[in-house]
């Protein structure tokens, strides 16, 4: 019982810790509007009264103080609401809407390529520690670290799509409607093309993941207590997986929320390589065209990715590590 | 060899070697020594004396490039010092157990100890899980840990250190091991808890014929718990007797040295001694006699020729002139 409280308590700290957050990006978000001008003159011509500007001016709230209208802007993004888009005349809420899906999707299986192999490769490098496939893997993690995404991207292009002629070099393929979401995972091309950008954006990560896990790894099996799992004589594989790698774990689990984070953020590269349309490409049409609700309104998405995945993280956290939970209860009460 | 077949552990010149890019390091040099069931060994010596790697070479956890040179292991009848991987593997725990020195890093922080103690029972002996559920809060109540039945589900870090040690005990113990390497088991803690420590482990190993290899540079620990002691020096033995000879009666330079300086052992003299200078470093062993440099009563037959070995049952101390020293 006390658990669960102290997991309820420390839930709801975080969550308000969270919204506080999301004010504050949604503060910078929504002053980006005042840095660019004088939205007033973009909207009336040449041939303008002082009493036209007056008159729009009051229709738009723009004459209210800063905090009304501060609160207003929040009001309308909690509803999903944030505007016209300036280029494309449309409400940018339902561009969000076509475009999160394919950012969304390639996230997700770059993530899930980069935790996968970034753990066990980082496993196995870290027991095979002398082993020459260790070596060779630990080597060409370096490339993954070092070569910038979009040389990565181009490289893979080059190799894949111009010279083998094996996969696409750009687009999403056939996508399947299903409800609002659009998915490229039903159709063969749509998985086709995933496969390069995926690659691309989820490379850096995995290679972080693995050279964490590795040297995470490494601490873990000199301690006292992985001696002392062996001197019991559990097998090899329950001190490398039970023992070891769930002490790893613990300072992973942070670093690869992060990281995932920093998956749909980077996006934006990946994305203009691959003309991938997804938000991130969005974003990079709105900023040449200043675009400002797109530009809002992506900041703000993806602060409440960010955000939503620290919870996650800091839960899971919760879970893992037993000193976390009782420390704190014990502390509360 | 004169291996004894009555004793639980037999060791006989234990060699264990470092190699490095320079020279070759043994740590452990021609070592032998006896453990009879529900004997307590004690094992002193400095820190770098070889004694927790004498240990660790029996349980065969050296770890690498340390490795046994040459030598024989004996546990009860059968040959151990040549096993490699899983046959090594299934011999610890159920016929090793180990006890290590801080009970605050030796249990796995995210397993409760009774997760801890399960999968110990559970690898080594052919019982269902209830039966090793049963057992775990068996183990734990003869530690003495009270309300076993509910601590059980604890973690580590919910228990003080001696209770953390008692838990460390219950470990070793679980799969009913024959022998038992304890590596300075009460250095870590209070010195109010050290004697409970020292009794449980006396009592424990008493009851089921436990042998005890107790490694601990406190000679306060040496003259409570131990049947005999092995002094160290420089990876060799230098004396090993009844603890009570050893004590009151060392006959080895280094051991007269050691109680001199020691005062439980010296109760009643007016001043502790000191040895003068310090046990050589690995790479830098003199010739001879490696205490030689150190020692008031060095001849030149110490500075040519290494120490006589200290035979199992033959003599007690590693020195040419032991019978003349007090002349």
């Amino acid at each position: 019982m006390a658990q669960a409280n102290a997991m309820l308590a420390f839930t709801i700290q975080r969550v308000f810790q969270s919204i506080v957050v999301l004010l504050v990006v949604g503060l910078v978000a929504f002053s980006m509007f005042r840095f660019v001008g004088d939205p007033i003159d973009n909207m009336l011509g040449q041939e303008r009264t002082d009493a036209d500007i007056e008159r729009l001016r009051g229709e738009l709230g723009l004459d209210q103080p800063f905090v009304i209208q501060y609160a207003k802007f929040l009001g309308k993004a909690v509803q999903g609401d944030f505007g016209v888009s300036y280029r494309q005349g449309r409400p940018v809420s339902s561009i969000l809407k076509e475009r999160a899906p394919a950012t969304l999707e390639l996230a997700a299986v770059s993530g899930f390529l980069a935790i996968f192999f970034g753990v066990v490769l980082g496993v196995f490098t870290a027991i095979r520690r002398d082993g020459v496939a260790a070596n060779i893997v630990l080597a060409t993690s370096l490339i993954g670290v070092s070569l910038p995404t979009f040389l990565i991207g181009i490289l893979l292009i080059y190799l894949f799509a111009v010279e083998l002629g094996w996969l696409p070099s750009f687009g999403r393929g056939d996508t399947v409607k299903i409800g609002g979401w659009t998915t490229g995972f039903l159709t063969w091309s749509g998985l086709q093309a995933l496969i390069l950008p995926s690659i691309t954006l989820g490379l850096y990560q995995m290679t972080l993941i693995m050279r964490l896990v590795r040297s995470e790894m490494l601490e873990v099996l000199r301690a006292d207590y992985i001696r002392f799992a062996r001197a019991r004589g559990l097998k090899e594989k329950t001190v490398n997986f039970r023992h070891a790698l769930k002490n790893t774990l613990v300072p992973v689990i942070t670093v690869t929320g992060l990281q995932l984070g920093a998956i749909i953020a980077f996006a934006i590269i990946t994305e203009t390589v691959f003309q991938w349309p997804g938000v991130g490409l969005l974003f990079i049409n709105a900023i040449q065209f200043v675009d400002i609700p797109v530009m809002a309104a992506y900041l703000m998405l993806i602060s409440v990715m960010f955000v939503g995945i620290n919870l996650i993280v800091d839960i899971l956290y919760f879970n893992i590590d037993p000193r976390l939970r009782v420390d704190r209860s014990s502390a509360e009460g | 060899m004169n291996r004894n077949s009555e004793a639980t552990l037999s060791v006989r010149d234990l060699i264990v070697d470092i190699p490095t890019r320079h020279s070759v390091l043994r740590p452990v040099d021609r070592v032998s020594f006896d453990i009879a069931p529900g004997e307590i060994l004690g094992v002193v010596g400095e820190s770098g004396a070889g004694k927790s790697m004498t240990g660790n070479a029996v349980i065969g956890l050296l770890t690498r490039p340390a490795h046994i040179a040459s030598g024989e292991i004996w546990l009860n009848g059968d040959r151990i010092d040549h096993l490699q991987g899983e046959p090594m593997r299934r011999l610890r725990g159920k016929q090793i157990g180990m006890v290590f020195q801080d009970p605050l890093t030796s249990l796995n922080p995210l397993l409760t100890i009774g997760d801890q103690l399960r999968e110990t029972i559970l690898e080594h002996l052919d019982v269902s899980k209830d039966e090793a559920h049963q057992r775990a809060i068996d183990g734990l109540k003869e530690v003495g840990i009270p309300a076993a039945e509910e601590r059980i589900d604890a973690y580590p870090h919910q228990f003080s250190g001696g209770m953390r040690q008692r838990v460390v005990i219950a470990l070793a113990l679980c799969a009913e091991p024959s022998f038992i390497i304890a590596d300075e088991p009460t250095t870590a803690l209070d010195v109010s808890v050290q004697a409970q420590i020292i009794a449980l482990l006396r009592r424990l190993c008493r009851e089921r014929q436990t042998a005890v290899m107790l490694i601990t540079h406190d000679m306060g620990v040496i003259a409570e718990a131990t049947d005999r002691v092995a002094v160290m020096y420089a990876g060799r033995l230098a004396e090993l007797g009844p603890t009570k000879d050893v004590l009151t009666d060392p006959k080895h330079p280094y051991s007269i040295g050691l109680m001199g300086s020691t005062p439980l052992a010296s109760a009643g003299k007016e001043r502790l001694t000191q040895i003068e200078g310090a046990m050589p470093r690995l790479d830098s062993l003199p010739d001879g006699c490696a205490f030689h440099p150190r020692c008031e009563h060095a001849r030149e037959r110490c500075r040519q020729n290494p120490e006589p070995r200290l035979e199992a049952y033959q003599n007690r101390a590693a020195c040419w002139f032991v019978e003349d020293l007090y002349l």
